[in-house]
Parts: C-alpha cells; structure tokens; sequence
C-alpha cells in the first residue's frame, strides 16, 4: 500500500505541474512539451490501473501522432508567440474564479453525492490485455468500432479539404 | 491499488486546469492543448472505474475517446493552419467573425 501511495503522489505531482507548466508558459513550443510529459505520465497511471494495451495506445497515439501533429502545426505556422495584443482586464481573474467554482462544484458532486466506495479487489489474470480489449470490442462495441472508421476517413477528407482551399486562395 | 477516490480527484483537479486553459489562453493551439488535458483527465477517470469494478467497457470507451480524439486534432488543426492563412494570426482574440 505504502509504495502504491508513493508513486501514485509522485505522478500525480509530475502530472499537474507539467499540467499547471501548460497554462503558465509563453512559448507554444514549451506548452507542447509539457503536455508531453502530462500523457506520458497518464500512460503509466494506466499501467498501474491493469491497463497495459491502452498505456501502449496512449504512448503511440498520443504521443507520437497528436503531439508531433501540434509541434508540426506550431513550427509550421511559426506562431511560438503571440504579438502582444490588447487583452481583456478581467480575463485571467475571472478565469480563475469560474476554474475554482467548478473545481469545488466537481468536488462536491462526486465526494458527496456519490457513493463510490467499492473496495478494489484483485482483477483476473488477461484483464486489459489487447485479447481482452478485442474481445470486447469485437462483440458489444463492432457497431461503434465501424462507425469510428467512418469518422476517420471524414476527418482524413476534411484536413485535406480544408488546407486544399487555402492553398487555392493564397 | 489506491483507491478510486484519488484516481477521481486527480482527474477534476485537471480537468479544471484544462478549462482553466481554455478561458486564460489567447494562443489558439494552446487552448486546443487544453482540451486534449480535459479528454486525457476523462480517460484517466474511465480507466480508473473500469478498473475499480473490473469492467471492460471502460477501457474500450477510452479506445474511442482516443479514435475521436486523433479525428479532432486532425481536422481542428486543419482549421487553425486555415485561419492562419486568412487572418495571418491564431489570436482567439482577433478572431471574431464568422467570414473567411
């Protein structure tokens, strides 16, 4: 238990700093980063939660395929910063007060008004294995599973498109 | 295992610091950098309860938050590299009608 609760705060703590070092910082390109390191460490949260396949997902889609795609963008674009700008006054206090009422909104909503307490108990051997995630995906979740294929040759189509248009016009 | 209740907690916690991110931040990839942390905060609880009743379903839902997630990323980029081309910024501020 001791260990558990020690690497568990200890990714905790890796996962909201690097998240908080997304807010705070000025370069895009750092942003990038921190975000890296924030799924990185989500993908060994899954590890530790008998998630083994979708860890290896995390690391793959995530990682390499969505993050490169954003340092992509920013380099391309070559928006690290941008021009200081007039910005509204009251943004960033306002921001943060609506970010600490849902906090304690959220809080309130699932400490209080829900009860959660099933104690864990030791999962059967295979559980979160890609047989067992195929297995399940492959009886309840085929439907989905061909929608979401429909769904990715839309967004493939509409990336084109969209770039396809500008090229014309410049 | 540490109980779920941690697991719950640490995702509102950054849940909140991705809408935090979408209210504070004028960088158009960076507001869309915090909605992936929300999606990721999402999946963190969902594998959480999927292993805490040792329910399979959670893990798949999360395989297709991930699927919708690459669809979104894609063709959101897409449109921030578009209005790059038009309005020659990503300013959320400056963006502020509907015609291309």
């Amino acid at each position: 238990m001791i260990p558990d609760l020690i690497l568990f705060f200890g990714l905790a703590l890796v996962v909201v700093v690097s998240a908080v070092g997304l807010l705070l910082s000025r370069n895009a390109v750092y942003a990038a980063l921190n975000l890296l390191i924030n799924f990185t460490a989500i993908a060994v949260f899954y590890l530790l939660l008998e998630a083994p396949f979708l860890a290896m997902i995390q690391i793959t889609v995530y990682n390499g395929a969505i993050m490169v795609l954003f340092l992509f963008v920013i380099m391309l674009l070559g928006a690290e910063r941008l021009a200081p700008g007039p910005a509204m006054p009251y943004q960033r206090p306002l921001s943060i007060l609506l970010g600490v009422i849902l906090l304690f909104e959220a809080a309130y909503a699932m400490f209080f008004r829900s009860k959660l307490g099933v104690s864990p108990t030791p999962v059967p051997a295979g559980f979160g294995s890609p047989e067992a995630i195929g297995q399940t995906l492959f009886s309840s979740y085929l439907l989905p599973f061909e929608v979401i294929s429909i769904l990715l040759l839309a967004a493939m189509v509409g990336a084109i498109v969209l770039t396809m248009k500008t090229r014309r016009r410049g | 295992m540490v109980p779920v209740e941690y697991y719950t907690g640490l995702s509102i916690i950054l849940f909140t610091l991705g809408a935090v991110g979408v209210l504070v931040r004028r960088n158009a990839i960076v507001v869309f950098m915090s909605i992936e942390l929300m999606l990721n905060s999402a999946n963190l609880a969902f594998v959480s309860f999927a292993r805490n009743y040792e329910a399979m379903s959670g893990q798949v839902f999360v395989f297709f938050v991930i699927a919708v997630a690459a669809a979104e990323v894609a063709v959101g980029l897409a449109l921030i590299v578009a209005i790059f081309h038009s309005k020659r910024s990503i300013d959320i501020d400056q963006i502020h009608s509907m015609k291309g």
